[in-house]
């Protein structure tokens, strides 16, 4: 059954493509008069995303931009699973940014291609400011009493969730189980929820409506977001020169301002 | 070019047309069968996860199915009256969650009744209950997509039975309640029938209000719609073997509507309300 599973995916997936490959095929794209300079990018440059990296490679997207005026960044983010389903669907994607190892092998196993890794980044444990639930550790998780949200076991910020709530011997209660980190952090900013696992990024993304509490077990289980220019991705200059970009000194920079690790 | 061959032509055309319209509709269908692993089926919607969603999602689909009925036949015996005022507007307010994605419904649910909404807060501050995350939202945002549906299909079997009985009942000394339930609901009862499967339906298909609004934990909130999405990023067999188990449930009720027992719904295709029996 897992053999045809991503046959499939990338069946379905290509089906939707094709829509929208139709319906945005009017627009003339991008011509690859870029050559190896990357000073002289003149293309249309396709960046898929992890949700978790919304900001800062939107961000980076922004700054590429305004670097190379001929350049024109189109981002897209959502669950690393599907971004991925969707590049081995033969998506016309030039680089993929996603928040797992695990789910870059999936890719790089079928296409090949040398991801980089461009961040780090560890889960905290989140409460809403004011922290209502008095939240202090782990073991809250556990508590019936208190609303949980935490991401799906089948996504990464989940798999990430039950290593951390393993390590810390936590059978946690959840009340949600999200499908991206996101919308773990929305339903803590909205004050929906008393607590949940989201990335320390997201603590800090949320601009003071949620607080991290920093946990042991969490930071050791370090999340690495690789980034790979696709194999026989449109644009292969533009794709390399934004990997550059994200590993340089500009990268570095902006990861750490929005909370990453370094790789 | 002849007015005869221009006539063709513009026939043809339209063919096309109408063509290209049934492939819109009917090659999804088509796809998602010929990806079904028939041989699998029967295990992968017999997994244990499925059919926790499946009860799930039939237990809220019959419950908000009720609430409809319960709160929708009087809704639509009101918008039936013309003569009242402010019915014009009220049907127009009925209306709305008809055309509103149900992502924003499921919003406006949270902003009503979440921990920090409307009523929602006052509800937790005293009580210290919240809706969100329990199977009561699930049935509150079914209840909000689908109840218009009844409302409607109602409305429009109330306006198409014979007034002149229920006029001479009341001339004859019936109360407005003995009316209501010996002569007019008896008459529109296979569009209430039909409105209740639309609704039913609709309710069992709800997504983004629930997803929204209830959040998706098995076994409380998360029915099979939102178990097909959450399947598709991890066992995209498992998601095609739930869909093809929504739409034999949705085909079923279709196929219901259409036969005589329900008498159909006007502009479904089936028979006029009111002349089934």
């Amino acid at each position: 059954m897992t053999g045809r599973a991503p046959a499939l995916t990338a069946a379905l997936t290509m089906t939707l493509l094709g829509v929208t490959v139709a319906l945005g095929g009017c627009a003339p794209t991008g011509t690859a008069r870029a050559g190896d300079d990357p000073e002289r990018v003149e293309d249309r440059l396709v960046v898929l995303a992890a949700a978790s990296l919304t900001d800062v490679v939107a961000d980076l997207a922004e700054r590429a931009t305004a670097d190379h005026p001929g350049l024109r960044v189109e981002t897209t983010f959502g669950s690393s699973a599907t971004l991925a389903a969707q590049v081995l669907a033969g998506a016309p994607a030039d680089v993929l940014l996603t928040a797992s190892d695990d789910t870059m092998l999936t890719v790089t196993d079928a296409l090949g291609g040398e991801p980089v890794v461009v961040a780090t980044n560890h889960l905290q444990l989140a409460v809403p400011a004011g922290n209502p639930g008095g939240v202090t550790s782990l073991a809250d998780l556990a508590d019936p009493d208190l609303t949980v949200a935490l991401c799906a076991p089948q996504v990464p910020c989940g798999a990430v969730a039950a290593d951390v709530l393993a390590r810390a011997g936590v059978v946690a209660a959840p009340d949600t189980l999200e499908r991206d980190v996101r919308a773990v952090l929305t339903r803590l900013t909205l004050d929906e929820a008393d607590a949940g696992l989201v990335y320390r990024t997201d603590v800090r993304a949320a601009d003071g409506a949620v607080e991290g509490i920093e946990v042991p077990q969490a930071a050791d289980v370090a999340t690495e977001h690789p980034a790979l220019v696709v194999p026989g991705a449109p644009h292969p200059a533009a794709a390399a020169a934004f990997v550059t970009l994200l590993t340089g000194p500009d990268g570095r920079r902006a990861f750490a301002a929005a909370g990453f690790g370094p790789p | 070019m002849s007015g005869r061959t221009a006539g063709r032509l513009s026939s043809w055309a339209l063919v096309l047309a109408a063509g290209a319209g049934v492939a819109v509709l009917v090659l999804p269908i088509v796809a998602l069968l010929l990806a079904t692993p028939w041989g699998d089926l029967p295990a992968l919607v017999g997994d244990p996860a499925v059919l926790q969603a499946l009860r799930l999602s039939l237990g809220t689909a019959t419950v908000a199915t009720t609430v409809s009925l319960l709160v929708g036949v009087p809704l639509a015996w009101v918008l039936a009256h013309d003569d009242l005022r402010g019915v014009r507007l009220l049907r127009a307010l009925v209306t709305v969650p008809l055309v509103l994605p149900p992502v924003v419904g499921g919003v406006a649910l949270l902003l009503l009744l979440g921990r920090r909404g409307l009523l929602g807060g006052t509800l937790h501050a005293w009580t210290g209950l919240s809706v969100p995350f329990t199977s009561v939202a699930v049935v509150l945002a079914q209840v909000f997509v689908s109840l218009p549906f009844l409302v409607l299909a109602v409305e429009g079997a109330l306006r198409g039975a014979d007034r002149r009985r229920a006029l001479a009942a009341q001339t004859l000394g019936a109360s407005p309640g003995y009316v209501l339930r010996r002569v007019t609901l008896p008459a529109v009862a296979p569009g209430v029938a039909a409105g209740a499967a639309l609704c039913f339906t609709r309710a069992l298909g709800e997504f983004g209000a629930t997803v929204t609004f209830a959040g998706s934990f098995p076994g409380t909130t998360r029915t099979m719609p939102l178990a097909v999405y959450q399947a598709m990023d991890t066992a995209p067999e498992q998601a095609v073997a739930m869909s093809v188990l929504l739409l034999a449930l949705s085909m079923t009720v279709l196929v219901a509507l259409r036969g005589r027992w329900l008498g159909g719904l006007p502009g479904t295709g089936g028979r006029p309300a009111g002349r089934a029996r």
